[in-house]
């Protein structure tokens, strides 16, 4: 058991190394200069002024020195909590613009794979036992879950909010609002979480429906079922068998969805400007803020890291054979 | 073994479920942490705004608020000069005229003493009288040098404080243009707060809860908006008589055109002044949406845009050759085809329509270019720009081949469709023109070493004095990088004496800017260095929910000009808010 997470460990230890190492070099090889874009902005009319304030801002983001320095000192900050200054919404820390965002995408996202996962899998094992599901509801299935987020997202957006008129099409909560504990608000909170939360809901949705009931089936016509039912087993007892067998590339799917499903909150909170982490993605790049995009990444990078752990716990919790091979290798 | 396992499964299965709830349980909660504070410093708020006492507005901001600090002029949130800080002056482009703000009046008391008389009874919001000590500190936090305005000491002398009501400024240069672009554009702050601040604060401080002597206060901001609440003591309602009607005022930050249409289509928003591609159609569409004019060009003018050349490179440094660029350029056809008749071709002089009145038109039409492919053919065959390899276009002098690149920031739409007018009817003439999207900051990049051939640049607005057009085409000396003027690099020295001797012309002397500006247009058509293409709007719909008595051209309503851009409240988006009325009653 140690050796086995030991062994996690280390590859997730070195993917984190290699993840921080890209993600520190990407933005630092992009075309342009953030400093004299920053400065240029400021539209200082005085030339002199202008130098001044680029030699000041050039020393203060730390890019006067040389490149391997700005690494070894990036890494220093790391570990203790500082991603540094922010150059789009200067001059507030990363750490404090992220963490305002964070609690939206983690709104979104949580419950959006979540539910989809639970619901998904529960329909499509469902539906992989009645025809006229199969043969109606499915193919709804395929084609929710051919359709790129942001398509189905514009679409709620445009019905649901402009035409009908019934949901925000943008924001975390009204523009009229202040926020607090109030009923008022936390219902203004998810009159505005629910389109957004249903363009992501429905898409990963349908995926994981076609996934389990095609599972389901294929466990169903297995030796074992045949021979269950052979036996005289009840018909409740084969499922429940095929059921659990179904699941484990269901919950190998989830891991991997995780990463997937940040690329699609990105577009759907730009499509709902919806201020989560995607939005400040977009905006970092827009803007070469090295410093949020670095942040931002980081955050993506450890939350499926730490997503990816938990499911290879889950998985020896829920797959006999891991533990058995665990037992196998220290034995 | 197999109990154990037994047992975990639904075990797993709720503490799923448990997490999914709670996480889903959670989210408000979390949500409300970042910004629950701010109910907290302000208890008596109500958690909702009423609509009707609340204005919306959009367009200025694009990214969050970051900070309430007026000497940060290009990010400071929306409304942070103009709402809450002010200036001695306004300035009203229709008359073109200084409308005393902060000041009572200032005048020349002689060639080289502008004495300033400040209003009685003027306080700040914290409850302190605003003294002509303020003005005097204002003013010489510009002797700091990363502070935006710290020019203005290379012809200031000293700035004194008579008494609590008067403040004289001694110059050794009267840059009379200039000064005035000052008084009105120069946001005054309270020496009680600001003193003892270093200058990295002053430059980089983000200036929580901001103290200044407007008719708003700070209420609350998160990412996404900026909460102004209006001050029942503002001084401004003796002694202006003026009152500006929304108790509210958010200013929401952009994420884009389409939920900017998407809000105001909803009635969420009353003031948009983002550029909506199909605003024509909004509003001969009976959405509710209306702007300053009821037809083309919609909107008012705020600013040219300029095709930059880049005058060091070959061929664009011959006048001849840039001419003939010129004449090459189909500006009706962007005009028409790109924008809708939303924008209107500009002058050949580039000055917007407001400065009008100094534009010389006998230079103008001795000199002035338009678009005419045979002429600009012709300009270059007399010029020695032959077509040598028969491939239709034309070579250099040398008979190298010419091929100029024309850059606008990618996801810039409407000047994207415009660039690829311009290199299609350049190559009509001959001219190989190309046309790349770098990214914004790429482009800002190349713009400010002098690494390009050409692009579009729009970034001089609208002002007191055409003498910052001027400024910004011909200043001189050029520098490693041209961070905001100059970006073609041209270097003509008589031009640009002309420029500071315009500078130097007394703003009420009319006849006196003519005369050198008619020389400073002279040159300028002769060179042609930088190419005026069109006006670009300034960019204004509002919507009639819940506000009325919008500026329009329509007789019996408001003339100021609609927006809420920065140091656009100073020339009449102040007085805008003043007249509007609920639309109720």
């Amino acid at each position: 058991m140690r050796r086995y997470f030991g062994r996690k460990l280390l590859v997730y230890g070195l993917t984190f190394f290699v993840a921080v190492t890209i993600n520190w070099m990407i933005p630092r090889f992009m075309p342009g200069d953030p400093v004299s874009s920053m400065v240029a902005r400021t539209g200082a009319s005085n030339p002199a002024a202008a130098e001044t304030m680029r030699v000041y801002y050039t020393n203060l983001f730390g890019f006067d020195q040389p490149l391997w320095k700005q690494y070894v000192n990036f890494w220093g900050a790391l570990f203790q909590g500082d991603f540094g200054i922010s150059i789009w919404v200067f001059p507030t820390p990363v750490t404090e613009v992220i963490l305002g965002a964070v609690p939206y995408t983690l709104g979104l996202m949580i419950p959006s794979v979540l539910l989809s996962w639970v619901v998904g899998n529960w329909f499509g094992a469902y539906a992989a036992r009645r025809k006229v599901l199969d043969n109606t509801l499915l193919p709804v299935g395929y084609v929710l879950t051919a359709m790129p987020y942001m398509w189905l997202a514009v679409l709620l957006a445009w019905g649901l909010g402009v035409v009908a008129g019934w949901f925000p099409v943008a924001g975390g909560y009204s523009f009229s609002m202040q926020p607090s504990w109030s009923w008022e608000f936390i219902l203004d909170l998810l009159h505005h979480w629910v389109l957004p939360f249903a363009s992501l809901f429905l898409v990963a949705l349908g995926g994981w429906a076609i996934g389990m009931r095609n599972m389901i089936i294929y466990e169903l016509e297995s030796d074992y079922s045949n021979y269950l039912a052979a036996l005289g087993a009840p018909q409740r007892l084969i499922r429940r068998y095929a059921f659990r067998n179904a699941v484990l590339p269901q919950i190998t799917g989830l891991a991997l969805q995780l990463g997937v499903l940040v690329a699609g909150a990105l577009v759907t909170e730009i499509v709902f400007s919806y201020p989560g982490l995607g939005s400040l993605i977009l905006k970092a790049i827009q803007n070469q803020d090295f410093f949020l995009l670095q942040g931002t990444f980081l955050f993506i990078v450890l939350g499926v890291l730490i997503a990816n752990f938990i499911i290879d716990i889950v998985y020896v919790v829920v797959d006999p054979r891991t533990r058995a091979g665990m037992a196998g290798a220290a034995a | 073994m197999r109990n154990r396992v037994r047992i975990m499964i639904p075990l797993l299965a709720a503490g799923l479920l448990a997490a999914a709830c709670t996480s889903g349980g959670q989210t408000p909660a979390g949500q409300a942490s970042p910004a629950g504070s701010a109910p907290a410093a302000n208890p008596a708020n109500p958690n909702s705004l009423p609509r009707n006492e609340t204005l919306y507005t959009s367009g200025t901001q694009w990214g969050p608020p970051a900070n309430f600090n007026p000497l940060r002029e290009w990010d400071y949130a929306t409304g942070t000069e103009g709402l809450v800080y002010e200036s001695l002056f306004h300035f009203d482009p229709n008359t073109s005229k200084l409308v005393p703000w902060l000041a009572e009046s200032g005048s020349w008391t002689d060639d080289k003493t502008y004495e300033i008389k400040l209003r009685q009874g003027v306080t700040w919001s914290d409850g302190k009288p605003f003294t002509a000590k303020d003005v005097v500190f204002t003013l010489e936090l510009g002797k700091m040098e990363t502070v935006p305005y710290h020019n203005i000491w290379e012809w200031i002398e000293k700035a004194e404080a008579v008494d609590d009501q008067t403040v004289k400024v001694t110059f050794s240069k009267s840059n009379y243009q200039e000064w005035d672009f000052q008084l009105y554009g120069r946001a005054i702050v309270p020496q009680h707060v600001w003193e003892g601040r270093s200058e990295q604060e002053v430059l980089d401080g983000k200036n929580e809860n901001p103290i200044g002597t407007g008719a708003y206060k700070y209420m609350s901001h998160d990412q996404d908006r900026t909460v102004w609440q209006r001050r029942d003591d503002w001084w401004g309602k003796t002694a202006l008589k003026m009152e500006p009607k929304p108790r509210y005022i958010v200013d929401i930050v952009n994420s884009s055109n389409e939920v900017a249409m998407g809000l105001l289509l909803q009635k969420g928003m009353d003031l948009s002044n983002n550029f909506l591609p199909g605003a024509a159609n909004l509003v001969k569409g009976n959405f509710g949406i209306s702007t300053y004019y009821p037809e083309a060009p919609y909107m008012l003018s705020a600013n040219t845009a300029f095709l930059v050349l880049n005058t060091t490179k070959k061929p664009m440094d011959d006048p001849a050759f840039r001419k003939a660029l010129a004449s090459s350029i189909d500006t009706k056809k962007i005009v028409e085809g790109v924008y809708g008749n939303l924008v209107k071709p500009a002058s050949p002089t580039g000055l917007l329509p407001q400065w009008e009145q100094f534009v010389d038109q006998s230079v103008v039409s001795e000199k002035g270019f338009s678009f005419d492919i045979a002429k600009a053919k012709k300009m270059l065959a007399d010029a020695g720009y032959r077509d040598r390899d028969g491939d239709g276009l034309v070579e250099n002098k040398d008979g190298s081949k010419i091929s100029l690149n024309l850059i606008v920031p990618s996801g810039w739409t409407d000047w994207m469709e415009s660039i690829r007018v311009i290199a299609a009817s350049a190559k009509e003439a001959g001219i190989n023109v190309t046309t790349d999207f770098p990214d914004f900051n790429a482009l800002v990049d190349k713009r400010s070493k002098g690494d390009f051939d050409m692009l579009i640049n729009n970034e001089r607005q609208l002002s007191n004095t055409p003498w910052t057009y001027y400024d910004y085409m011909f200043q001189l000396p050029i520098q490693k990088t041209q961070n905001t003027v100059n970006f073609g690099r041209y270097e003509n020295k008589k031009v640009w004496e002309l420029v500071q001797q315009l500078d130097q012309v007394k703003t009420d002397d009319v006849e006196g800017m003519k005369k050198v500006m008619s020389e400073i247009q002279e040159i300028h058509l002769d060179e042609l260095p930088i190419i005026p293409l069109w006006y670009n709007g300034l960019w204004s719909q509002v919507s009639s929910a819940a506000w009325k008595n919008w500026p329009s051209s329509a007789e019996g309503t408001p003339k100021t000009a609609p927006t809420m851009w920065r140091n656009w409240l100073e020339l009449g988006g102040f007085e805008t808010l003043t007249q509007l009325q609920p639309a109720a009653s």
